[in-house]
C-alpha cells in the first residue's frame, strides 16, 4: 500500500487549450505540508483541482490516496475523503460563523438532523477555536473581514475531518501574523491527523521554511520536486519565474530568498 | 489514522474560559433555535388572523357571526349567504395564502440557485410567460384541446409559464452558464413575452383587451375549489423536497465552488430547485394573473427575519409571502367600501413600502 497521495496522468483541457498534459506527480506525504510552487497560470490550481476531482470537464486523472482509488469514488463519497478549498473566501450570507460550519458538516445531508444539535455545536466550536477564532462563533460572515472568512472557510474544511486536504492559496486574505500562524496550525493539525495537506502557496520564503515538501510548475510542467531546499534553488527559480535570486542562510541559520533582479 | 476530534483536550491549547464559553454558545445556538421557532409560530398566527378578518370583512355587510353560522351550518341559511361563503369568502381566503405561500417558497429557492437578490418568478419572467399564455386564450381564443371553458385561461398560461421555467433550466445546464448569464436570461424573457402580449393587445378588440388588462393586474375572484386544491396539493408535495434539499442549498449560499467541493452536487441541486420553482410558480401565476412581487419580497423579508439557514429561511418565506398576500387580500376589499381593487395593484402598494424600508435599513443583502 502506497502512502500519501498521488496522482498520475493528469490531463487538463480548458476548451482547445491544454492546460496539463499526462502530468504525475506525488506522492504528496502524509502528516506533512507540501507546497505547489510557481507563477501566475503555471497550473497549480488546474492541478489541484483535478486531484479533488473538480477540474473541467475533459479532465482526467488517476488519483490515489493512502492505497485507494479516489477517481473511482462517487463524488460526495471522495470529497469525504480528499477535501478541496477553493481560492474564492466564504460569501458574506447572514449566516452565523457557528452556523456555516454545521452546514458545511451536513452538506451531504438530506433529511435535516435531529434537533438536539449539541455535539456537533461543541465540535464546530472546537474546530474554530483550533484557528483562534471561537469568539466569533455567534458573530454573522456579512460581518467578517476578508481574513476572518479565510479562517472561516479553513474552520470549515478541516471540521469535516477529511484525509487529504486541497487547499488554494489559503493565505491570500491573511495579514503576516496570520499567514504565519495558520501555518503553523496546519502544520500541527497535518501532523497529529496523520493527514496529507496539499497547498498552492505565492510566497516562496513561506514555502522555503515552513512546508516539507515542494514541487514546482511552469506552463503545467513539473520543474522540480521534492525537499525545498532541493527545490528552491537559484536554478529552478530562473527557470520558472525569470529572476535572479540566492538563497541565503540568515543570522539564524534559516534559508532565505534574496531577489535580485529580473532575467 | 484519522484523530477524531471530539477528544477533549485534544487540541493543543483548550483556554480555560473555552468550556464556560461552549456552554454559552450551545445556550445560544438553541436560544436561535428556538427563536426562529418562535418566528415562525408568530408568522402562522398572523397569517391564521388574517384569514379570519379576510373571510369575516368584505362587500357583502355579513356579520361574523352570520358567516360562522353558514360555515357551521350550510343548509340552515338562505341559499344567497351560502354561495357568497362557501364558494366566495372562503376559496378567495384560502387561496391568497397558498398563492402567497407557493410565491415565497419559489422566490426563496430562486434566489438561492440562482445567487441573485433580483430573482423572482416575477423578475425573470415567469408571470410575464403566463400572461402571454392568457392573452394568447383571451384575444386568440387559442386553446389547448380537451380544455373545459373554465380552466382555458389557466391552462394556456400554466403552459407557457412552465415554459419559461425550463428555458430558464435549460440555459443554466448549459456548460459554462454561470448564474448571471441565466439572471440575464430571465429578464430577456420579461421584454419578449412583454412585447408579444403588447402585440396582442395592440390587435385585440375593446372586450377581449379590458380582460387581458384585468388579468394581467392579478386578482384573487378568480379563485375556487378545483383550483385552490390543485394548488394546495402542489404546495404540500413541493415543501418536503424543498425541506430536504436545505443543508445544500444553505452551503450553496457560500458560493457555487465551495459548495461543489464541499460534496453538493451543484448543477443537479439546482435542477431540482428550478423544477420545484416552476411547479409552484406557474400554478399560482396561472390561477390568480400576475402577482409577482410577493415572490421577490417575502424571501428578502425572511432572511432577515430568519437568517439564512434554509431549514428556516424556506419556510419562512412561505409563511411571509402567505402573510402578505392575505394581508392584501383583506385591502383589496376593504380600501374602498364595495370595490375589489385588483389584488396585484394592493401587494405592490403595500409591499414596496415595506420592502425599501427593509433594504434601505441594511446594506448588502445579496
Amino acid at each position: 500500500m502506497t502512502e500519501g497521495l498521488r496522482a498520475e496522468h493528469v490531463s487538463v483541457r480548458y476548451g482547445s487549450r491544454t492546460v496539463l498534459d499526462d502530468l504525475s506527480v506525488g506522492p504528496f506525504p502524509r502528516g506533512q505540508v507540501s507546497a505547489l510552487l510557481g507563477p501566475n497560470g503555471s497550473g497549480k490550481s488546474t492541478l489541484l483541482r483535478a486531484i479533488a476531482g473538480l477540474g473541467a470537464d475533459g479532465g482526467h486523472a488517476t488519483v490515489m490516496l493512502n492505497g485507494d482509488d479516489l477517481s473511482r469514488m462517487p463524488p460526495a463519497r471522495r470529497t469525504q475523503r480528499c477535501l478541496y478549498l477553493p481560492q474564492a473566501l466564504p460569501a458574506m450570507v447572514h449566516l452565523q460563523v457557528l452556523e456555516s460550519l454545521l452546514a458545511a458538516q451536513h452538506a451531504l445531508t438530506t433529511l435535516p438532523p435531529a434537533r438536539d444539535e449539541d455535539d456537533a455545536v461543541d465540535a464546530a466550536l472546537r474546530m474554530l477555536d483550533v484557528f483562534g477564532i471561537a469568539n466569533l462563533a455567534m458573530q454573522y460572515m456579512d460581518e467578517l473581514s476578508g481574513g476572518q472568512r479565510q479562517l472561516v472557510g479553513l474552520a470549515q474544511a478541516l471540521g469535516r475531518n477529511p484525509d487529504a486536504l486541497l487547499l488554494d492559496e489559503p493565505l491570500s486574505a491573511l495579514d503576516l501574523h496570520h499567514q504565519f500562524a495558520v501555518m503553523d496550525i496546519l502544520r500541527r493539525e497535518t501532523a497529529r491527523r496523520n493527514i496529507v495537506t496539499v497547498m498552492v502557496l505565492h510566497d516562496l520564503n513561506i514555502a522555503i521554511r515552513m512546508t516539507d515538501y515542494d514541487v514546482i510548475l511552469r506552463d503545467g510542467r513539473i520543474i522540480a520536486a521534492g525537499a525545498p531546499t532541493d527545490v528552491i534553488t537559484p536554478a529552478t527559480l530562473r527557470t520558472t519565474y525569470d529572476i535572479t535570486a540566492r538563497v541565503e542562510t540568515c543570522s539564524r541559520g534559516l534559508p532565505h530568498i534574496m531577489v535580485d533582479g529580473l532575467g | 489514522m484519522r484523530v477524531p476530534d471530539d477528544t477533549p483536550g485534544a487540541g493543543t491549547r483548550s483556554e480555560p474560559g473555552l468550556t464556560d464559553y461552549a456552554r454559552q454558545v450551545r445556550a445560544g445556538y438553541r436560544a436561535l433555535l428556538r427563536r426562529r421557532l418562535g418566528v415562525l409560530g408568530l408568522l402562522a398566527g398572523l397569517i391564521a388572523g388574517s384569514v379570519v378578518l379576510d373571510f369575516c370583512l368584505g362587500p357583502s355587510g355579513l356579520s361574523p357571526a352570520a358567516l360562522v353560522q353558514t360555515l357551521l351550518h350550510p343548509h340552515d341559511v338562505p341559499a344567497g349567504q351560502g354561495v357568497i361563503v362557501w364558494q366566495i369568502r372562503l376559496p378567495y381566503a384560502l387561496m391568497a395564502v397558498c398563492v402567497g405561500a407557493a410565491l415565497g417558497l419559489a422566490g426563496a429557492e430562486m434566489q438561492t440557485v440562482l445567487a441573485n437578490p433580483l430573482a423572482s418568478p416575477f423578475t425573470l419572467g415567469v408571470s410575464a410567460a403566463a400572461a402571454f399564455g392568457a392573452s394568447l386564450a383571451i384575444i386568440l381564443q387559442w386553446r389547448l384541446p380537451g380544455v373545459p371553458d373554465a380552466w382555458v385561461v389557466s391552462a394556456d398560461a400554466f403552459i407557457f409559464a412552465i415554459g419559461s421555467v425550463l428555458l430558464l433550466d435549460m440555459v443554466s445546464r448549459r456548460r459554462g452558464a454561470g448564474t448571471g448569464t441565466v439572471v440575464l436570461f430571465g429578464i430577456a424573457l420579461v421584454f419578449a413575452f412583454h412585447a408579444l402580449v403588447s402585440l396582442l393587445q395592440f390587435v385585440a378588440n375593446e372586450d377581449a383587451l379590458q380582460d387581458l388588462v384585468f388579468w394581467t393586474m392579478g386578482s384573487l375572484t378568480r379563485a375556487t375549489w378545483p383550483k385552490l386544491g390543485l394548488l394546495a396539493a402542489a404546495c404540500a408535495l413541493v415543501t418536503p423536497l424543498s425541506l430536504r434539499a436545505a443543508w445544500k442549498l444553505t452551503v450553496l449560499r457560500m458560493g457555487e465552488e465551495r459548495a461543489a467541493s464541499l460534496g453538493v452536487d451543484v448543477p443537479r441541486v439546482r435542477r431540482g430547485a428550478l423544477l420545484r420553482v416552476s411547479i409552484l410558480s406557474a400554478l399560482a401565476v396561472s390561477f390568480v394573473g400576475t402577482i409577482g412581487f410577493v415572490g421577490l419580497v417575502a424571501p428578502h423579508i425572511s432572511r432577515r427575519l430568519l437568517g439564512e439557514d434554509h431549514r428556516f429561511y424556506l419556510p419562512g418565506s412561505m409563511l411571509v409571502g402567505a402573510l402578505v398576500m392575505s394581508l392584501s387580500s383583506v385591502a383589496a376589499r376593504n380600501i374602498m367600501p364595495g370595490v375589489v381593487i385588483p389584488t396585484g395593484i394592493v401587494t405592490a402598494l403595500v409591499g414596496i413600502p415595506f420592502f425599501l424600508a427593509i433594504v434601505l435599513r441594511r446594506r448588502g443583502l445579496s
